[in-house]
C-alpha cells in the first residue's frame, strides 16, 4: 500500500490473483455440476438398465396381474394419458385466462394484491391437501365419484398457479413499447391482448405449461386420496365410438389408475420381479414426460422463431 | 429581444472564448482603420507626407486582419453551429470586417491623392473637406464604440450623420465644378479633390453599414429598407 | 456605332422570394387551449396554449423533464394507458373542433385519427407486412387486396418499399435500426392519420439513418401535419416550420422556427438554444 492507502498498481500480482479466483470458482462450479449430473445419470441409467429389458409389446398391452411375468401397464398409461388430457384441458385455458385477467384487466387494489400473493402460496401447498379437498368437494360434495374427471380436476387445481404465474410473468416481460404501439394504433383492450400480447407471451406461457404438466404427470398423493385404484383390470370406455355421435364422454366418469400409482403398487411388493417392472413403468413414464415436454418445446421453438 | 451589456456564459467555455476573441479582433481592426482614416485626413489637410506613407504601408496589415476574422468566423460557424444572438454576432463580424477593409482602402486612396495634391499649390484653404473628414471620422469612431458597447442607439446617431456628409459632398462637387469652369488649369487638382470627397463619402456609407449591423446584432432586424424609404 | 458586345439578356426575375415559399394561408389542424396535466397529484403541464399548423412540422424543444413528451402524448391520450392521470383544458382537433381530452369525447377517436412514432423503434414481433397492416386490421379491414395495396402505399411513403418488397413476410426484427423506425412510420401512416406525432424519432439512430428520417419527415410534411419532439436543437431548426420551447412544464415561446432561432423573444429561449442553459 502506498502512503495514501490506495493499493499500488502492481499489475501482475493483481492479475494473477484475479486469475486464481476465477479458476477456483470455475473449478467449484464444474465439480458441483459434475456431481449433480453424475448422480442423476446414475439414477436414470439404473432405472433404464433395470427396467428396459421388460418393456415389450406384451408389457404395454397387458393388465396388471399377480404374476410378474404376465403383468402389464396398459390401464396405467392409458389412465395417465387420459388424466393428463383432462388436466391440460382444464388447467391451460383457465390458467391463461386467470393470468390474463389478473395482469391486464384487474384493477390494482388491495384485493388484487392479496390474490397475487396467495396464488404463489397456492403453488407451495402440499399436494395431498388438494387431494383431500377434491375428495370432500368433488367426489362426495358434487357426487362426481372417483373418476378420471375428478383426477383431472384435482391435478388442474394443483398446477393452475404455475400456469397463472407463468402467464403473468410472460405478459409482464413484454416491453411497454409494444403495448404503447398497439394503443397508439387505436387497438382496444381485447385487440391488444389477442393480437399482440398473447402471441408475444407464447413462449413464456408454453414454458409454464410444460412445467405444470411435467409436475402433474408425476403426482401420486392427490390421486390416491381421491380414490385412484391400485389394481385395475379394465380400461375406461373409449372416447371414440362406432355409433353416432362418434364421440363419447363416458370415460370421464370411469375409475382409473395412473403410472405412478402402479409403480408404487409394484414397489410395495416383496418380489424383486415386481421391482423391475416398476422400473420399467418408470421408464415408460419418463418417456411419456419427455415426449410431452418435447412437443411443448417444439411449439415454443416455433413461436420463438417468429418473434425473432 | 434586445441584448445589452453582459450576457450569460455558455456552458461550453471555449465557445465564449472564441466569440470574445472574434469580437476583439473586430475591435482591433476597427481601431486600426479609425487611425487610417485620421492619418489620411491629416496627410491631406496638413500635407503630411509621412502620414500618407504610413497609411499606405499599413493597408496590408488591415487586409490580414480581415482574412483572420473571416477564417475565425467561418470556423465558429462550422464547429459551433451558433444560433440567435451568437449567429448574428458572427455573421455580422464577417460583414463588418468587409466594411472596415473597404474603409481602409478608401483611406489609402485619400492618402495617395493627398501626396499628389501636396506637390501642387493649394487651391484655396480647405473648408468643406476637413468638415466632411471630421464627420466621417466621428462616424467611424462612434459606430465602432457602438459595436464594442452593443449600443444600437449610438449606432443610429452615427447613422443619421451620413445625411450631412452626403449634403457636403454634393455642395463640394458643385463648388469644384465652378472652379473648373472658371479656370480649366485647375481641373487636375479639382478632380483629385473630387475623388477625395468621393472617398470620404464612401467611408461615410460604410460607417452607416456598420451601424446597421450593430443594430441587427442587438435587435435582430435588418433596417436596409428603412434607409431607402428615408432617402 | 454599335456596341462591341451585345448586352447580356435581362436576368429572370428572382423566383425564390421567401414570402412565396409557402402558401399564404396556414390553417390550424389543432389548437391547444389552456392545457394542464397531472401525473397523479403532481402537475407537470401548466396552462399551455398553442396552435398546430396544418401541413407543417411543429417542433417541441426544451431541456430534459420540461414536459414536451408529456405534452405530445396528450394529443392521442396515451396517458390513458396508465392510471391516475388528469387533464384540464382543451385540445381542439379540426375540422370539427372536437375536444380530444373532453369528457364527452370517446377516447378511441383521437387514436384513430392520430398516429404516433416512438423514440425507440418498436415494431411488433411479427412480419414486416403484419406490422404495417396492424392498424388496418385493428380497424377491421380484412380484404387481402385492400391490405396489400395499403401496405405497399405506406411502405412507399416511408421510403422503405424498395428495401423490403421481396421479404414482406420476414420478421420485422431482421431490419436495421433505421429501417425499423421507417417501418414504424409506415405502420403509423397506413391508417391514413390526420396528425402524426413523432417522439424523438431519431435519437436512437446513427447520423445516416437520422438523415434519412429527416428527409422523410420533410416529404411527409407536404401531406401530413406533424408534431416532433426532439432534444436535438439543430434537428428542430432543420426540419420544422414552427418551434415551441418548453421549460418545467410551461410553454415559454412559440413562433416560426426561423425567428426562434435567429431572434427569439424570450431570454430563456435564447439561453437554451445558444447553450447558455444550466
Amino acid at each position: 500500500m502506498s502512503e495514501t492507502g490506495l493499493p499500488t498498481t502492481d499489475g501482475r500480482r493483481l492479475i494473477a490473483a484475479a486469475r486464481r479466483r476465477d479458476l477456483l470458482f470455475a473449478g467449484i462450479g464444474l465439480a458441483v455440476l459434475f456431481v449433480a449430473t453424475a448422480v442423476l445419470l446414475a439414477l436414470v441409467l439404473d432405472l433404464v438398465i433395470t427396467g428396459a429389458p421388460h418393456i415389450d409389446l406384451d408389457f404395454l398391452t397387458s393388465y396388471p396381474s399377480r404374476r410378474a411375468s404376465r403383468a402389464g401397464i396398459l390401464p396405467a398409461w392409458v389412465g395417465t394419458g387420459l388424466v393428463m388430457l383432462v388436466t391440460a384441458a382444464l388447467a391451460i385455458p383457465f390458467g391463461i385466462a386467470a393470468g390474463l385477467y389478473l395482469e391486464e384487466y384487474a384493477p390494482r387494489n388491495r384485493v388484487t394484491d392479496v390474490i397475487e400473493i396467495n396464488i404463489t402460496n397456492l403453488a407451495g401447498v402440499p399436494s395431498i391437501i388438494y387431494g383431500l379437498l377434491a375428495l370432500g368437494v368433488f367426489v362426495y360434495g358434487f357426487r362426481l365419484g372417483e373418476t378420471i374427471l375428478v383426477a383431472g380436476m384435482v391435478l388442474a387445481l394443483l398446477v393452475l398457479p404455475v400456469i397463472v404465474v407463468a402467464t403473468r410473468e410472460a405478459l409482464r416481460s413484454i416491453p411497454r413499447e409494444v403495448r404503447e404501439a398497439a394503443f397508439a394504433l387505436g387497438a382496444d383492450k381485447w385487440q391488444t391482448v389477442s393480437m399482440y400480447l398473447l402471441p408475444a407471451a407464447r413462449p413464456g406461457i408454453l414454458t409454464g405449461i410444460i412445467v405444470a404438466l411435467a409436475r402433474a404427470i408425476g403426482e401420486t398423493a392427490p390421486l390416491v386420496t381421491i380414490g385412484a385404484l391400485t389394481f385395475i383390470a379394465f380400461l375406461p370406455p373409449p372416447p371414440i365410438t362406432a355409433q353416432p355421435p362418434f364421440v363419447s364422454f363416458e370415460w370421464l366418469g370411469s375409475p382409473f389408475t395412473v403410472l405412478p400409482i402402479q409403480m408404487f403398487n409394484w414397489i410395495s411388493r416383496p418380489q424383486a420381479a415386481f421391482h423391475e417392472l416398476a422400473a420399467a413403468a418408470g421408464v415408460v413414464l419418463l418417456v411419456m414426460t419427455l415426449a410431452m415436454n418435447g412437443l411443448a418445446i417444439y411449439i415454443r421453438y416455433r413461436a420463438r422463431r417468429l418473434l425473432g | 429581444m434586445p441584448e445589452r451589456g453582459l450576457v450569460k456564459k455558455h456552458t461550453v467555455r471555449a465557445f465564449d472564448q472564441e466569440l470574445a476573441r472574434l469580437a476583439r479582433h473586430v475591435t482591433e481592426m476597427g481601431a486600426l482603420v479609425e487611425r487610417q482614416v485620421a492619418l489620411a485626413v491629416r496627410a491631406l489637410v496638413e500635407r503630411d507626407e509621412e502620414a500618407a506613407a504610413t497609411v499606405i504601408g499599413r493597408d496590408d496589415a488591415v487586409d490580414e486582419l480581415e482574412e483572420a476574422i473571416d477564417q475565425e468566423a467561418i470556423r465558429i460557424l462550422a464547429t459551433r453551429q451558433p444560433v440567435a444572438i451568437d449567429l448574428r454576432m458572427v455573421a455580422m463580424a464577417l460583414k463588418i470586417s468587409n466594411d472596415l477593409e473597404r474603409t481602409s482602402d478608401y483611406a489609402v486612396n485619400i492618402a495617395k491623392r493627398a501626396r499628389r495634391l501636396a506637390e501642387q499649390p493649394q487651391l484655396k484653404p480647405f473648408v468643406t473637406i476637413p468638415r466632411m473628414a471630421e464627420i466621417c471620422q466621428r462616424m467611424v469612431k462612434e459606430v465602432l464604440d457602438a459595436y464594442v458597447e452593443r449600443d444600437p442607439d449610438k449606432a443610429m446617431a452615427a447613422w443619421h450623420r451620413d445625411d450631412e456628409v452626403d449634403q457636403l459632398y454634393t455642395s463640394l462637387f458643385r463648388e469644384l465644378l465652378t472652379y473648373i469652369l472658371e479656370d480649366p488649369r485647375t481641373t487636375g487638382t479639382c478632380i483629385d479633390l473630387m475623388f477625395v470627397a468621393k472617398n470620404l463619402e464612401r467611408i461615410g456609407d460604410h460607417a452607416t453599414n456598420i451601424a446597421e449591423k450593430v443594430h441587427y446584432i442587438v435587435h435582430g432586424d435588418l433596417i436596409n429598407r428603412m434607409r431607402k424609404t428615408e432617402a | 456605332m454599335t456596341l462591341a458586345a451585345p448586352l447580356p439578356a435581362e436576368p429572370a426575375p428572382p423566383s425564390a422570394r421567401p414570402d412565396e415559399a409557402r402558401p399564404a394561408e396556414i390553417r390550424a389542424k389543432a389548437a391547444v387551449e389552456d392545457l394542464s396535466f397531472w401525473y397523479g397529484p403532481k402537475q407537470v403541464l401548466f396552462s399551455i396554449s398553442m396552435p398546430v399548423a396544418e401541413g407543417c412540422v411543429t417542433a417541441l424543444i426544451g431541456p430534459s423533464g420540461c414536459g414536451k413528451s408529456t405534452f405530445l402524448r396528450c394529443f392521442n391520450r396515451m396517458h390513458d394507458l396508465y392510471p391516475g392521470n388528469r387533464y384540464a383544458g382543451r385540445i381542439l382537433l379540426e375540422p370539427e373542433g372536437i375536444d380530444i381530452i373532453g369528457p364527452k369525447t370517446d377516447p378511441m377517436v383521437p387514436r384513430m385519427r392520430i398516429g404516433m412514432v416512438f423514440q425507440k423503434p418498436n415494431p411488433f414481433p411479427k412480419s414486416i407486412y403484419e406490422n404495417v397492416a396492424a392498424g388496418l386490421r385493428i380497424r377491421g379491414v380484412r380484404s387481402r387486396t385492400v391490405l396489400d395495396a395499403q401496405v405497399e402505399k405506406s411502405l412507399r411513403r416511408a421510403a422503405l418499399w424498395e428495401e423490403v418488397k421481396d421479404r414482406l413476410h420476414a420478421s420485422a426484427h431482421t431490419l436495421s435500426g433505421g429501417q425499423q423506425q421507417r417501418l414504424c412510420i409506415a405502420r403509423a401512416l397506413a391508417p391514413e392519420p390526420e396528425l402524426l406525432l413523432l417522439d424523438e424519432p431519431t435519437s436512437a439512430l446513427d447520423p445516416i439513418a437520422t438523415a434519412h428520417i429527416e428527409e422523410l419527415i420533410d416529404e411527409l410534411s407536404r401531406r401530413y401535419t406533424i408534431v416532433v419532439v426532439t432534444h436535438n436543437m439543430q434537428q428542430a431548426a432543420r426540419i420544422s416550420r414552427f418551434t415551441a420551447f418548453f421549460h418545467l412544464g410551461r410553454l415559454i415561446e412559440f413562433g416560426p422556427t426561423e425567428e426562434v432561432f435567429t431572434r427569439p423573444r424570450e431570454t430563456m429561449t435564447q439561453d437554451y438554444i445558444t447553450g447558455r442553459f444550466g
